[in-house]
């Protein structure tokens, strides 16, 4: 990305300040993603789509990983003409990304010859390919689920001894760590592997929508791409057939709205058709509950597996809306009928025999590579990052009860080096009968940390540091983050701009309704919906796919057209607006609303 | 009464027949055997002008003397305009012309000889696809009784050398042997509203996209842009109203009492109200739809919707801005369809 002279800027790097208090907690995070002087000449955005909120010290694990496979497979593995990879610093806790764009036609040239050797050979085998990237997949979970239980027993077990191990087990919580944490580097490589790909061959079918028709929405591109069956729908189902079970077993009694998980389980335990329903229950589970209420980002995102109030509070919508006689199962047939429909309609539209053929060639390839792009996540984001932050919360809990610190879930507020750090101490204290050294560290660092994450969240993050470049033209940066220079002039525009009734985001999902603004921060507070509200949140993932049966619109602060929350939404048919970046801020909870789905407006009434 | 060498009614009328009826004539004579509502009527074929024309050619030369002007002599322009139509507007009619008109004017106004109609030039230099000519010829509207009707035809054949009409001839270089000029005579629809529709996107050519401008009264304020309409964009696919633009009527064009039209001020409650409902605006693209899959191409339409809310065109015409800018196609077929891919990661836009 080139700047001139002239630009307008956002604010430099150096001018951001570190929150009053709270320097010894951004001091921890690794030098290598500290801002440094060198960084003003460049421009960096904030991350706000994949982490909404500031990171703790463990938690940017996921982003060093995550930047490091897709630098990776951008800059070495596919060769992508135009970009490298992805640069990163943490600043009060928030993550701050700049693309690496290759500028050099000669260099473009090169790496276009790479690209064409190696991107278009995944194209060309992307069946036999992604295949294969599943059992790849399954594997490295069945490798993470069956890393050993943690164990310091007080004296090596005998048949240990009398089997000549010869390795004690202080040695294996190393061991299990750093297993632990490199499958982790591992599976975003896996990740990426055809992400990007993905993305782009999407992106060509979108591309030619919008210089064919221009006026086309996105979400009328999604909804020509868009497949039906991927896995990261199928929680969602899953909770369709259970209500559905629940009434065909006669239980569905059982589940009232507001009834504590357990209890309703206790009950159950109760009646052979309840045991039964149980049993349908544990095969949903495994493995669809591996879905967390977040993105996987947040070690505090918790599974439904881990915490069952998310399915269990979408239970009783659901059993209504079948005893209503409303068919709860997706109606899988019909909306690829619709997909089917509008993809020969526009189709139609084209201007000649020439164009269509294009068209079918770039909507062929699009099917292809999208069950990637939309199946990925359950099992990346999803399933795998739930086994790793369980793994390390085991190990939160072995460092509590050596009373490093109090709770297990602390250990997320150490940094992967110091936990590892901690994991040693610990065994060596273990291994010489001294008292580890831990406990007088660690505690005093943790609520250090937790109070500033506390604090830095009450500071509004700006959306975008440093010089705005001419042109957007880094393709990772445009698919991954929909960021392009109109939306950063609008950023700028937002900061002079006064407050007005109206707030603009991406036209998801048509339809205009009035309702009451829930503002839902966090997904411990899904159960303050109500049938008819307007559900506002910053973000929603697969999981929240269960509130929607029973909101009336949906307004989020971050994401596209592909985004969950749009998808969702125009398969239940409410209106959405996505990506409005200040939703959340400027509706407050009980609010009149409207929400203009088809133009991406929500209008505050009062 | 049949259609003859003087008159054709739309009913025997297609486009075909546009040497005779010229493009206006020829589009509703096409509109009405496509079983698209338009008011009925007959045009008063290019027979009778040339008739005229070559008796005034006698006297002196007039298609030569326009051929030979240069665009940029305005002032030549201008007072050869004045001349032919004041030659043309004195000159007699012939005799089995006007007795044509005035029959099919009594067999189309039947019991109400002095109901209101629409007299329309419809040259045959107009409406193909290569230039619209929109607004070159003269229209009188709310025209009562045979009498204003034949004054009005002959006004209209007039307007074929009016100064725009002259100059857009000769800014395209047209030969002036081709050029005539019928009349269409129809009857007058009482509009509540009125307005024109784009069968695609005049902001950027999508075709996916329906585009209605619509105001109160008589279409003749929305076509002069006197009065800034309501704007609303329909998805051909889905029909979702994506854009829904009111503005403020001011003003609009009612009859008047003693025929033509006059200006009338938008009582207040109306002024920002939207002048045609959403069903309306979904019926006329449906409309429009039809028309554009009868004719294979994008059309710029002008309609009306009457007090009883019965839609009616009034005119189609292919539209002129954008079809010229499709001959690129917005991409072609690749043999190998990876390459496709090369428009985002190629870095090439």
């Amino acid at each position: 990305m080139s700047t001139t002279g002239n630009t307008r800027c956002f604010p430099l790097p150096s001018s951001l300040k570190v929150v009053a208090g709270t320097e010894t907690a951004q001091a921890a995070y690794p030098y290598y993603m500290q801002f440094a002087k060198e960084d003003d000449q460049r421009f960096w955005f904030y991350n706000s789509m994949h982490f909404p909120e500031p990171m703790s010290a463990f938690d940017v694990t996921t982003a060093e990983a995550a930047y490091c496979a897709l630098g990776a497979a951008n800059t070495r593995v596919h060769s992508l003409p135009t970009t490298l990879g992805i640069d990163y610093r943490i600043i009060n806790g928030r993550v701050y990304i700049g693309g690496n764009a290759v500028t050099d036609p000669a260099e473009i040239a090169r790496r276009t010859k790479e690209f064409q050797r190696r991107a278009f050979y995944y194209y060309e085998h992307w069946e036999e390919l992604f295949a294969q990237w599943k059992s790849k997949m399954l594997a490295l979970i069945r490798e993470a689920e069956a890393l050993p239980k943690l164990r310091l027993p007080e004296f090596e077990p005998l048949e240990h001894v009398r089997a000549g191990r010869g390795i004690a087990s202080n040695h294996y919580l190393l061991a299990i760590y750093q297993k632990t944490l490199e499958a982790y580097f591992r599976m975003w490589h896996h990740h990426f592997e055809f992400l990007l790909l993905g993305y782009g061959a999407y992106l060509t079918f979108f591309d030619f929508c919008k210089r064919a028709f221009p006026e086309i929405s996105e979400q009328t591109v999604a909804r020509m791409v868009a497949g039906m069956e991927a896995e990261i729908f199928r929680p969602d189902d899953e909770l369709r057939r259970l209500a559905k079970r629940a009434i065909e077993l006669g239980v569905e009694g059982l589940f009232r709205e507001g009834a504590a998980p357990a209890d309703v389980m206790q009950f159950l335990e109760q009646s052979a058709s309840g045991r039964k329903w149980l049993e349908e229950l544990a095969a949903s589970r495994d493995p669809w509950f591996n879905i967390n209420v977040g993105d996987g980002f947040y070690h505090y995102h918790r599974c439904w597996n881990d915490d069952l109030s998310m399915p269990f509070a979408s239970l009783p919508g659901y059993i209504a809306n079948a005893k209503a006689g409303e068919r709860i199962e997706r109606p899988i047939d019909k909306l690829m009928a619709e997909r089917q429909q509008l993809i020969h309609d526009y189709r139609e539209l084209l201007n000649s025999d020439e164009e269509r053929i294009a068209y079918d060639q770039m909507i062929q390839l699009a099917h292809r590579v999208f069950p990637y792009v939309e199946g990925h996540k359950f099992y990346c984001e999803h399933w795998y990052t739930n086994l790793f932050f369980n793994k390390i919360r085991e190990f939160g809990g072995l460092l509590a009860e050596h009373g490093f610190f109090p709770n297990a879930e602390d250990i997320f507020h150490l940094t992967h080096y110091e936990v590892e750090a901690a994991i040693v101490d610990l065994m060596t204290s273990w291994s010489n009968g001294s008292p580890p050294r831990g406990p007088a560290r660690w505690t005093p660092i943790v609520n250090e940390r937790k109070a500033a994450i506390a604090e830095w969240a009450k500071h509004e993050a700006p959306p975008a540091l440093g010089p705005v470049p001419d042109v957007i033209d880094d393709p990772a940066i445009v698919m991954l983050w929909g960021i392009t220079r109109e939306n950063l002039d609008s950023w700028l525009a937002a900061g002079e701009k006064p407050d007005s009734d109206e707030i603009k985001g991406f036209a998801a999902s048509s339809g205009v309704v009035e309702g009451i603004a829930r503002v839902v921060m966090s997904v411990d507070e899904i159960d303050r919906l109500r049938r008819g509200d307007i559900l506002v949140c910053r973000v929603t993932n697969p999981s929240w796919a269960p509130v929607f049966q029973k909101i009336a619109a949906a307004v989020s602060d971050i994401g596209g057209s592909m985004s969950h929350a749009a998808i969702v939404a125009r398969e239940y048919g409410l209106p959405a607006v996505v990506g409005t970046g200040t939703g959340t801020q400027k509706i407050k909870d009980g609010q009149l609303i409207r929400v203009d789905g088809g133009r991406g407006v929500v209008t505050v009434l009062h | 009464m049949r259609s003859n060498a003087n008159i054709s009614w739309f009913a025997d009328i297609t486009l075909a027949d546009r040497p005779m009826v010229g493009g206006k004539g020829g589009s509703l004579g096409e509109l009405t055997r496509a079983h698209i509502a338009v008011p009925p009527g007959f045009v008063v074929t290019t027979e009778g002008f040339e008739r005229v024309l070559a008796e005034l050619e006698k006297e002196n030369p007039i298609r030569p003397r326009v051929e030979a002007l240069s665009l940029e002599n305005l002032r030549g322009i201008r007072l050869l305009s004045e001349e032919l139509r004041s030659r043309v507007n004195s000159a007699p009619l012939p005799e089995d012309v006007c007795a044509d008109i005035a029959a099919a004017h009594g067999e189309l106004c039947g019991s109400d000889p002095g109901g209101p109609l629409a007299v329309r030039s419809s040259a045959t230099s107009e409406d193909c696809e290569a230039a619209s000519f929109a607004g070159a010829q003269d229209t009188y509207l709310w025209v009562k009784g045979a009498e204003s009707v034949l004054q009005c035809v002959r006004s209209c054949w007039a307007s074929l050398y009016s100064v725009p009409s002259i100059s857009y001839r000769r800014k395209d270089g047209t030969p002036e042997k081709g050029v005539a000029i019928a009349v269409v005579v129809q009857k007058m629809v009482d509009a509540r509203s009125a307005g024109v529709m784009f069968t695609r996107s005049p902001l950027t050519g999508d075709r996916s996209v329906i585009t209605i401008e619509s105001a109160w009264g008589l279409g003749s304020a929305v076509v002069s842009g006197e009065v800034t309409p309501d704007r609303f964009a329909i998805a051909k696919i889905g029909g979702q109203i994506s854009l829904r633009q009111l503005s403020d009527k001011r003003m609009r064009h009612v009859p008047a009492v003693s025929g033509g039209i006059e200006h009338a001020e938008t009582p207040e409650p109306l002024r920002r109200e939207p002048s045609i409902s959403d069903n309306e605006l979904k019926a006329l693209a449906e409309i429009g739809r039809k028309v554009e899959r009868h004719y294979g191409r994008a059309q710029d339409i002008e309609w009306a919707i009457d007090r009883r809310g019965e839609i009616f065109l009034l005119q189609s015409r292919p539209e002129t801005v954008w079809c010229g800018k499709d001959k690129v196609p917005v991409a072609k077929p690749s043999e190998n369809p990876l390459m496709h891919v090369m428009n985002i990661f190629g870095g090439r836009r």
